[in-house]
């Protein structure tokens, strides 16, 4: 199943539901011979887009709205926070190439905020998928939840089969005592990596895919702080997203960890093909795994072994 | 409440007189935005009185007309309304900007008969697209008006919103511009001209009428038309006067937000009703 064909089936079987884009198909090609009036495309207009959206909201509909990341949360951010999050309308941004998924782009384009700014509107639930599995097990229990909700739409496919999706619960992967890998997004299958990576020198690793970023499984969070180090690896701004949240999360309970972030640290990133910007940033399971390493004993490790995994 | 051949204008003019007068009270003890309100005062009193389908009876009911009031600092004019109607008790304009009440310089949906807040321009006209959408998809008959100030014309998420409703041809929507020829602190021709505004929303597509907004049988006719071209949006452009009714205001830059005086307030309300020009000592421009 694709992201449109669960959208087709949401939208047929409910009426409620309007499938709205701000002149982005990408994602909902043939979804109007499917939908007819129920599918509304603005235009280039991402405001417009979601202050209809709250016209439509307002008369019990749950329009399910679609437009470039970078576009949806910043173009039209006064309009997301003002005319969803004000009235708490069961909106659903549904964002294209969030992160580092924009890559040839270029810095217009790359939503790296999304999370810090979503997160910050008062009744928004954010949520970012690991892959296409995870994606299609948590969007209907999101579209179904009645409130505004902020969704990184990830189509990648990592392979992996998630278990099923619980609102506010993360997905624990393995447990680890020396280090726990918090995680979201596209990265979930480099941090696979780096897992096996640490697994076959020996060290006692742990993953979370923390899928929903509000509200935020804490308890999650507060058992990774038991094991030695607390790893957190995203596509985002240093500030405000899941560095922020597992520091806020720690100082809420009053209890501390070392805490190694991955993360675009007052930068945005060099635009190119997804493999080469996970490259170049330093991205991949294999420099995850290597730096980990280099944090945890002092020292690079040279000549580990690196198993082969996709991008 | 059906459209009637024939208007009581002289009921509708002292039904406004009565509406300026709480506009009036409410510009004290921390004030509120009163030129705007009394410019706005008459269409928006000629909407409910005469043309909208909205009353105390179906405020909930799917079936009613909508009025979304985009310029949002206007509200004392659609609370003056909601009162003479009987929409709202007069004794809770007292509780204008009172912690316990929600009655403050911008409409919000704790008061029953406000359909959306509002106070960031250029937001309602999607809003209220997207409602008029609605109600194309389900065949209702409904109308939806959207009240926009002159100065909010400014905002460019006012023109996407012309293109998107004459795209989706939502002639069940009618945006009424206040052309009360102020923004904040200037004329609008001095600062970001609009004219000829009429030919701009023709331009884009609407069906446009531009009429004077003080004149209840102007209103009447205008409104009388509806929907004035099939599948196009509806533009009503009412030239009215920021102030209007206290000549001692009337058409100042500087009086767009009042905090009057007591005794101020006393000789504004003798002077609505024609008796004298008030003298005004208190502060003259407070801009917001």
């Amino acid at each position: 199943m694709t992201y449109e064909e669960l959208l087709t089936r949401q939208a047929t079987a409910d009426e409620r539901f309007i499938v709205m884009t701000a002149e982005n198909r990408a994602l909902v090609r043939n979804i109007h011979a499917h939908l007819g009036s129920r599918f509304i495309d603005t235009g280039i207009t991402e405001q417009t887009m979601i202050g209809a959206a709250a016209g439509l909201a307002l008369r019990g509909r749950i329009p399910v709205v679609h437009a470039l990341a970078s576009f949806l949360t910043m173009r039209a951010f006064e309009f997301v926070r003002t005319d969803a999050g004000i009235p708490n309308l069961p909106i659903k941004l549904s964002s294209f190439i969030p992160g580092f998924l924009s890559d040839g782009n270029g810095p217009t384009h790359q939503a790296i905020e999304d999370i810090a700014l979503m997160r910050g509107i008062p009744n928004m639930t954010v949520f970012a998928p690991a892959d296409e599995d995870d994606l299609l097990k948590m969007l209907p229990e999101i579209w179904n939840y009645p409130a505004p909700a902020y969704v990184r739409i990830n189509t990648q496919k990592s392979g992996y089969e998630h278990a099923p999706f619980e609102l506010g619960k993360a997905e624990i992967i393995a447990e680890g005592a020396d280090v726990t890998i918090l995680t979201y997004g596209l990265l979930f299958a480099q941090t696979l990596a780096a897992v096996e990576i640490l697994k076959n020198e020996g060290l006692s690793v742990g993953l979370i895919n923390m899928r929903s970023l509000k509200p935020i499984d804490e308890h999650a969070i507060l058992k990774a702080a038991k094991s030695n180090l607390i790893v957190t690896v995203e596509d985002h701004f240093l500030t405000g997203g899941l560095y922020t949240i597992v520091a806020e999360t720690l100082l809420k309970h009053q209890t501390t960890a070392k805490v190694l972030p991955f993360a675009l640290n007052e930068k945005w990133f060099k635009p190119s093909l997804l493999p080469n910007v996970l490259q170049h940033e330093g991205f991949t399971g294999k420099q995850i795994a290597e730096k980990i390493l280099g944090y945890t004993t002092n020292a690079v490790q040279q000549n580990i072994a690196v198993p082969q995994f996709s991008e | 409440m059906s459209t009637r051949s024939i208007i009581d204008k002289q009921k509708l003019q002292q039904t406004a007189l009565k509406v300026r007068e709480h506009i009036v009270r409410m510009a004290t003890d921390g004030g509120c935005f009163v030129g705007a309100s009394l410019s706005a005062a008459d269409l928006i009193l000629y909407l409910y009185s005469e043309w909208l389908n909205i009353g105390k009876h179906n405020l909930d009911d799917p079936d009613r007309d909508y009025l979304f009031l985009s310029k949002g600092h206007d509200v004392p004019a659609l609370y003056g309304t909601f009162v003479e109607l009987g929409l709202m008790e007069k004794d809770r304009l007292k509780n204008h900007l009172s912690i316990d009440d929600n009655i403050y310089w911008h409409p919000n949906t704790k008061i029953p008969g406000i359909e959306f807040h509002s106070g960031s321009l250029g937001h309602l006209p999607s809003v209220a697209i997207g409602v008029a959408m609605d109600i194309k998809i389900r065949g209702g008959k409904n109308r939806v008006v959207c009240i926009l100030g002159d100065g909010e014309l400014n905002e460019g998420t006012c023109w996407e919103a012309v293109l998107v409703a004459n795209a989706y041809k939502l002639d069940n929507l009618i945006f009424v511009v206040d052309r009360n020829q102020f923004q904040a602190n200037m004329p609008t021709e001095e600062l970001i001209p609009l004219e000829p505004l009429h030919d701009k929303f023709t331009a884009f597509g609407a069906a446009v009428k531009r009429i004077d907004g003080h004149d209840f049988d102007a209103l009447h006719n205008a409104f009388s038309a509806y929907p004035f071209e099939a599948g196009k949006l509806n533009v009503v452009i009412a030239d009215t006067v920021r102030g209007k009714g206290l000549p001692s205001i009337e058409r100042r830059a500087d009086r767009w937000f009042c905090n009057f005086t007591a005794p101020e307030i006393e000789g504004l309300l003798k002077e609505l009703h024609g008796e004298h020009l008030s003298q005004l000592t208190s502060e003259t421009l407070v801009v917001r």
